[in-house]
């Protein structure tokens, strides 16, 4: 191989280790990874620009579909905004069901994280498993809730559904259940020689480059960085239960997956305490329709890490700007120095490692066009032009009707 | 003739090898299956699927060879249905044995894999070059256990004859019991070989879609796979004939039986290696097969060589 222009293989948009379209450009000198050319911006749906045309009711629904898996973390996210602006005091009942189901999110989460990351080792029948004891938190999220994925459960000044005393009953009898499968995977992660070989020393992130590159949640935890949300900035009731923020000395994917797996039964934990502590009273206090004038920065810590949003509102029902910035847009920097002098092998579970979730991350702000080196901004302008152009080429031509329509209208 | 002729096409030759080799395979997805907790697919799933591919279009990339990119998968067919004739089944004897047979088994083996890299190599597609190296570099790992580990039972039975060295275990019970080690060792080169994982690294699917075969569709996908089906057979065919020289005396009847007990035991194991391990990666793969498997090969051709200079003689 003469150059590592020479040999470049295309991981993406469509791979079958990316569920989601992603594009990694990887130079290769036989199975040893040179450099590593990382592209967004393949699932950009403008959300943050259709929410400023709705009103902050309905923007809690679209903004819950940025995220299929951490699709309560954006919806509180947002709605912990807009209460602090409005000035709302949310009824505690309400924020410890906000917390319980936050902490069912980052169950499944983490659970689906492990069964992905078996099957890009190869191990399949890890995630079977694990999809398997996954669908035990899914029915307790579709009992609590009523939906599986997108809850729905938030609404701005408390929650819309309650929890009763057999849904408590039926939560804790699950969570025996996972935290006995749980111990068994902890298990299993410290015994199997297969599954230790492929993860340590692979995806090596120093604590000094997490910092660096500004690692959230997991990721910079396993590499030795002591952050988390829910302590440091306590949002919901954080701050009246007890839990441990798990950081681990490894700095690789092992490491990653000890945290992760740690979590879960801290996670555990923080459901049992909120459980027992439940108080009573309302669940939602009535919300204004306008939302007073100001800017509020939301934080949230999501199974993937810090969640951030920003809010403007300026006085009327529709906020002026929404500003999202998912965990992984902060993780997925670091992957390109945990990819240095690794193999081809290990880039897939070195992506899948940050849990990525491309599509909450996504910003589309320009085409390139890699043959010419060119960059372009289309707006609807230049659209519409390309797609007349277009046509004309293929022998259809509105042009002249159009113009003969436009006189019309103008008499 | 014609008796002959039914023996290579119908039986025990190409006809019923393919049912196998697609029930064999239906076997392997079942035990896969419920290990992992699934139900598994219907038992005539291989073959549906078999009938589906040989039914669809054949694309040829243009970028492609195409003089190789077809006689690729066609000549590994050919080599591995070719292999099955020279083993013995339920007796001593085979439809065709010579002396020398087993080195010939062996390297009519040693055919699909190179077949995989050409087809790989000359399909051009990035995913399959590398898929097709891997192949290759593959090959340097497990080929040599696989060759110490089935000679070193002939070496002790004193002949390249799959009859005779299967009669000199009938002659010498209990003599099997010394080639355990040698058994072991196949059975992972074999494994190797087959492409499964753990070893499944030439089309790991989660780096190189599906390595050298990532551009085959329609019939030459099917014969591909069906080489790989029946390369397990014979392969299974061939430890179990070697290594396990039981029921060989018995009749047609019950050594057919038992014959289908010892490949299907062999597809069993692969099966559970499949479910338990984690796919290695190429360097961890060969640094396994030369640091722990070629030293169990030689302490076995050792203890071959000491038993043949005291016992024996």
């Amino acid at each position: 191989m003469s150059g590592p222009e020479d040999f470049k293989i295309p991981l993406g948009p469509q791979h079958p280790a990316l569920k989601e379209p992603e594009s990694f450009s990887i130079a290769l000198k036989g199975e040893k990874i040179l450099g590593v050319d990382i592209r967004l911006g393949y699932n950009h749906r403008g959300i943050e620009k259709a929410c400023e045309s709705k009103s902050y009711l309905q923007a809690v629904y679209l903004i819950e579909r940025i995220c299929g898996i951490c699709s309560h973390t954006h919806s509180t996210c947002f709605v912990q905004g807009v209460e602090e602006l409005a000035g709302l005091q949310v009824p505690k009942r309400a924020t410890y069901i906000r917390m319980i189901i936050g902490e069912l999110e980052r169950v499944h989460s983490h659970l689906l994280w492990l069964g992905v990351a078996g099957h890009e080792i190869g191990f399949d029948t890890l995630l079977m498993y694990s999809w398997r004891d996954r669908e035990v938190v899914m029915d307790i999220l579709a009992m609590v809730t009523g939906n599986r994925v997108n809850y729905g459960i938030n609404a701005i000044g408390g929650v819309r559904r309650d929890i009763s005393q057999e849904q408590i009953k039926d939560i804790l009898a699950a969570l025996k259940t996972l935290r006995e499968r749980t111990l068994y995977y902890i298990e299993i992660a410290s015994k199997e020689t297969t599954i230790i070989e492929r993860l340590s020393g692979v995806g090596i992130l120093l604590p000094a480059d997490a910092i660096k590159l500004n690692a959230v949640g997991p990721t910079a935890r396993a590499s030795g960085v002591d952050i988390d949300i829910r302590r440091d900035d306590p949002y919901a009731a954080y701050s009246e239960v007890e839990f441990k923020v798990i950081t681990d000395n490894h700095n690789d994917v092992y490491g990653r997956t000890v945290v992760r797996m740690k979590e879960l039964l801290e996670s555990y934990n923080i459901i049992e305490q909120a459980l027992a502590k439940l108080p009573e009273g309302p669940i939602a206090v009535r919300a204004p329709r306008k939302v007073p004038a100001g800017e509020v920065l939301s934080r949230y810590e999501a199974p993937r890490g810090e969640d951030l949003h920003y809010i403007k509102a300026n006085g009327t029902e529709f906020p002026e700007r929404v500003k999202v910035r998912a965990p992984t847009l902060a993780n997925v920097q670091a992957v390109k120095k945990m990819l240095e002098d690794r193999y081809l092998a290990d880039l897939p579970i070195v992506v899948a490692a940050i849990d990525p979730c491309f599509s909450c991350t996504d910003r589309l702000i320009e085409v390139k066009d890699l043959d010419q080196g060119e960059t372009k901004i289309l707006d609807w302008q230049k659209l519409q032009q390309l797609s007349i152009k277009y046509n004309q080429q293929r022998g259809l031509d509105f042009t002249a009707a159009g113009k003969r329509l436009q006189r019309l209208m103008e008499k | 003739m014609l008796l002959d002729l039914f023996y290579i096409l119908v039986f025990p030759g190409f006809l019923f090898l393919s049912a196998f080799a697609l029930w064999a395979e239906y076997f392997d997805r079942l035990v896969y299956a419920r290990l992992q907790n699934r139900v598994g697919p219907p038992w005539f799933q291989p073959t549906a699927d078999f009938i589906k591919l040989v039914a669809k279009a054949d694309l040829v990339p243009t970028a492609a060879n195409p003089t190789f990119f077809r006689l690729a998968p066609i000549i590994a067919l050919t080599a591995v249905c070719t292999a099955f004739i020279y083993i013995p089944l339920w007796s001593t004897s085979s439809l065709f044995s010579f002396n020398g047979d087993i080195i010939v088994i062996l390297y009519l083996l040693t055919i699909p894999t190179l077949c995989f890299f050409i087809g790989g190599w000359y399909s051009t597609s990035l995913y399959c070059r590398i898929g097709a190296v891997r192949t290759v570099t593959q090959l340097f790992a497990y080929e040599i256990p696989l060759f110490m580990g089935l000679l070193a039972p002939a070496l002790l039975a004193n002949s390249w004859s799959i009859t005779e060295i299967m009669q000199f275990y009938i002659d010498h019970p209990w003599f099997w019991a010394f080639n355990l080690i040698g058994l072991i060792v196949s059975l992972i080169a074999l494994h190797g070989k087959l492409e499964k994982a753990p070893f499944d690294i030439p089309e790991a699917e989660t780096e190189i879609v599906a390595g050298g075969f990532t551009e085959y569709s329609g019939r030459l996908l099917a014969f591909l796979r069906m080489t790989l089906d029946i390369e397990m057979i014979v392969g299974a065919s061939l430890l179990a004939a070697i290594f396990l020289p039981f029921g060989l005396q018995s009749g047609p009847v019950v050594g057919f039986l038992v014959y289908l007990v010892k490949v299907l035991l062999i597809v069993f194991l692969f099966s559970i290696a499949r479910t338990i391990f984690a796919r290695m990666r190429i360097d961890q793969m060969i640094a396994f097969c030369w640091q722990y498997v070629v030293p169990l090969a030689m302490v076995q051709l050792l203890i071959n060589l000491i038993l043949k200079g005291i016992i024996i003689r």
